[in-house]
């Protein structure tokens, strides 16, 4: 018989909107980060780390980039006779087909591929969370407590305390109470969406609640396990976790990256990250190169100047471009001459010589503020920038544009520029 | 498919001085990310040459680790895969493999359970690239009975080392010289070789019955006007890194951006086993110059002209030039490391002077690490 303690469901459907154009076309989990990782890098790497072998993972928006990133799973050991992983599409059915609507809908509708393992526990993960952890450590503290299901929790400061799920517990760390972004909260334990459920609570809660629309865990699921009188508990993470789901906080953890000791540390022996590698030759630095406080991926070529900037692998940098305070992903070609200031390039962009980008007054964007903001100019991938252009701040760029896409060869801050037919 | 595969890399070679130590010499780290037996396993499977045979013997744990898994190559499969063979012990022989031939005749039952019509054969001590299709089609259509790939060599180049070759105008081999003291061509055997499988079979067997044991002295000279023996000639980038100072030059060559190219950029790719390191993180002070650096290193100093392999640490205020730093090596503060090559693992102590005067340093420092 196929048995395993516990299995993992990693969900990593959303779209993660506030992304802007890095996730017009590839799922949240599949953004790049950190020069060669993608985002589910880092759930998956703690799977089995953990010793969680088998790991469904729930796909929906843009699946393209995210399966073929997973593929069978062999950068994670997750290529199993057994178990493994396995990419859980929403499927057609014979009566009500329907997308995944909400977190734990997805889960419900996968409850066959769940009781085929026959787990004693399900941990439920989210693809868009940057961290290390022992999934071990969590199930060692769900058991001890004989808990119906463990939630994770992060204490964070009272005053960013409104932007969370808040859990209030008691002595025994048992949950009594929990608040939806509280605006005056009543404890500091933040959740951080990882979940552990005991199977038999799991699959009650979720039949009980299969026809509520939308169903999610935090909104519909916890409410329900609590109100039955189920054991809920908290478990105290302290370590590095950090929400990349804006694209300020993309860029600032990234940059955290290039601190002398960084607080999040890939270069630890035990606990690695792994990816899927497909460049592997060294890079290359010309004699004109500089290169200072930055982390390059395989494969890259630089001919130019590099400060402050996290650059992805096959990138090539043109003789005499200065770049600063940037994250270029991977395979982006960046031509002689250009100068690009705090600027996120999505992967495979191609940017013409002496293109300035993130030059000029401060101004906020035209269309979506929420999302372009800090002075960040975003690319998106697969886009051209035709030489001698100027990009001002809080611009985004996607598409394959030409000079007469311009304005007099420039783009003022805050505008946008999407082209018809590569758009959202 | 029509041919399976033979890779030798039981070798070692005095030339390497201290280096093959430590490992057999296709094992050796080659341009930042790879192993000399990267090149021939990826020429393999570029080829579509499914099952594949590697024959050690001499110092092979590096070699072993390195081919603990397969599925790097595309081996990992149900038809074929990657034949790894040690000798052992049999009922029928306890001898260790006496040369290339005797490796072969050992291992017979390979050649004999096949049933792919040709062998590829190739050292696994070379980098090159090369579509084995094209070999194999010239070697039918000549008529050969063995297919030898040749190149030809700069007059200056030291012919001590190689095996010569003479052809004659159909491209025939007509003189083979092993290691010559005074080379009469500048043509040399690249140790790639074509061949039908029973036409090998029924050659070791003879060889095997004869207490002979090696490929080249023993078949490929033996039969040279017996059967017939063909040259193929090759313009493209081939180098052998069995010597130290070859060994350093073909490193070196990947500074050349036409040599990277051809080998990281032109299809097809070669393939190695990942090591998931972080990306190469470069602080205040890290000046690089015409160098190439591995993933998982960490650079706060001046690095000029030279090849760092994989997670190698350099500290503040270091100059390092012309050199080759190998995996794994920690460099303390001000040290000063010119025309070296520095053996994995390493650790320099801060405040170290390495300097090869005239030729190549091999240094091999093993101090403790982490106590200043």
């Amino acid at each position: 018989m196929v048995k395993k303690e516990m299995i993992a469901m990693l969900l990593a459907g959303g779209q993660g909107s506030r992304l802007g154009v890095l996730t017009s076309k590839v799922a949240k989990p599949a953004v790049a980060f950190g020069s060669k990782y993608r985002i589910i890098d880092f759930p998956l790497s703690n799977c089995i780390n953990s010793g969680v072998d088998t790991v469904g993972v729930l796909t929906q928006y843009q699946p393209l980039r995210l399966n073929t990133h997973i593929g069978i799973g062999i950068p994670w050991d997750l290529d199993r006779n057994i178990g493994g992983v396995t990419v859980l599409p929403p499927y057609e059915k014979s009566v009500n087909s329907e997308w995944y609507t909400g977190t734990a809908n997805a889960i419900y509708q996968n409850i066959a591929y769940m009781e085929s393992y026959h787990p004693e526990y399900v941990l439920i993960l989210s693809g868009d969370h940057i961290y290390k952890m022992d999934y071990g450590v969590m199930l060692d503290f769900h058991k001890q407590n004989n808990a119906d299901v463990t939630i994770a929790v992060m204490p964070v400061p009272r005053e960013e305390a409104k932007r969370f799920g808040i859990m209030i517990t008691d002595e025994n760390r048992r949950v009594t109470d929990f608040e939806e972004k509280p605006e005056n909260p009543r404890s500091n334990l933040a959740s951080m969406g990882i979940y552990i459920f005991s199977w038999d609570c799991l699959k009650r809660s979720l039949l009980a609640n299969a026809q509520q629309s939308g169903l999610d865990f935090g909104k519909h699921i916890i409410p329900y396990c609590h109100g039955n009188g189920d054991g809920i508990y908290a478990y105290e993470f302290n370590g590095y976790w950090k929400d990349v789901g804006t694209l300020s906080s993309y860029w600032q953890a990234n940059m955290e990256l290039i601190d002398i000791v960084p607080e999040f540390n890939l270069y630890e022996e035990y606990w690695k990250i792994y990816t899927k590698c497909e460049t592997l030759p060294p890079q290359y630095f010309s004699t004109d190169s500089v290169v200072e406080r930055s982390i390059v991926g395989e494969g890259s070529e630089i001919y130019g100047q590099v400060y402050n900037s996290v650059i992805g692998c096959g990138v090539v940098i043109g003789k005499g471009t200065i770049i600063k305070d940037s994250i270029i992903m991977n395979s982006t070609q960046i031509s002689s001459g250009c100068r690009i200031y705090k600027a996120i390039v999505a992967e495979n962009v191609e940017i013409a010589e002496n293109v300035k980008l993130g030059v000029g007054e401060e101004v906020s964007n035209d269309t979506a503020p929420h999302i372009y903001n800090n002075g960040i100019v975003t690319i998106g991938e697969n886009s051209y920038i035709p030489e001698n252009i100027s990009i001002g701040k809080n611009s985004v760029v996607f598409g394959k544009t030409v000079a007469g896409d311009y304005d007099n060869g420039y783009l003022a801050s805050g505008r946008t520029l999407i082209k018809a037919g590569d758009g959202q | 498919m029509r041919a399976i595969g033979i890779i030798l890399a039981g070798g070692n070679n005095h030339r390497m001085k201290l280096l093959t130590q430590k490992r057999a010499v296709c094992a050796m780290p080659i341009a930042g990310s790879y192993r000399g037996i990267d090149f021939a396993l990826s020429n393999m499977t570029n080829s579509h040459i499914n099952k594949v045979a590697v024959f050690t013997q001499y110092n092979a744990g590096s070699l072993n680790e390195h081919l603990s898994s397969s599925k790097w190559w595309d081996f990992g499969r149900k038809q074929g895969g990657l034949f790894v063979f040690t000798p052992a012990v049999t009922a029928d022989s306890n001898a260790w493999y006496r040369g290339t031939a005797d490796a072969i005749a050992q291992n017979l039952y390979f050649l004999k359970n096949s049933h792919e019509p040709y062998v590829i054969i190739s050292s696994g001590d070379c980098v090159y690239k090369m579509d084995y299709n094209k070999v194999l089609e010239y070697h039918i259509a000549k008529k050969a009975d063995i297919t030898v790939v040749c190149k030809e060599m700069p007059p200056e180049a030291n012919m001590e080392r190689y095996g010569t070759v003479k052809m004659n105008e159909e491209s025939r081999i007509e003189e083979f010289e092993e290691k010559p003291v005074v080379a009469k061509s500048n043509t040399i055997s690249c140790g790639i070789y074509v061949v039908r499988r029973r036409q090998l079979i029924e050659m070791i067997e003879k060889c095997a019955e004869d207490e002979r044991y090696d490929f080249v002295k023993d078949i490929l000279i033996r039969y040279k006007d017996m059967k017939r023996i063909f040259g193929y000639k090759i313009k493209d980038y081939w180098s052998n890194i069995a010597t130290v100072d070859d060994y350093f030059r073909t490193n070196m060559d990947f500074l050349n951006p036409e040599i990277r190219d051809y080998f990281f950029k032109q299809y097809p790719d070669i393939y190695s086993r990942v090591d998931d390191n972080p990306p190469a993180k470069y602080n205040v002070g890290a000046k690089i110059k015409n160098s190439l650096i591995a993933s998982g290193c960490i650079v706060n100093a001046t690095v000029e002209d030279s090849v760092i392999f994989k997670k190698t640490y350099i500290g503040n205020n270091c100059y390092i030039k012309n050199s080759i730093i190998l995996n794994d090596v920690y460099i303390g503060d001000n040290t000063h490391i010119e025309n070296c090559i520095v053996e994995s693992r390493g650790t320099i102590r801060a405040n170290s002077y390495y300097k090869g005067e005239g030729k190549i340093e091999i240094v091999v420092e093993h101090n403790d690490r982490y106590v200043i």
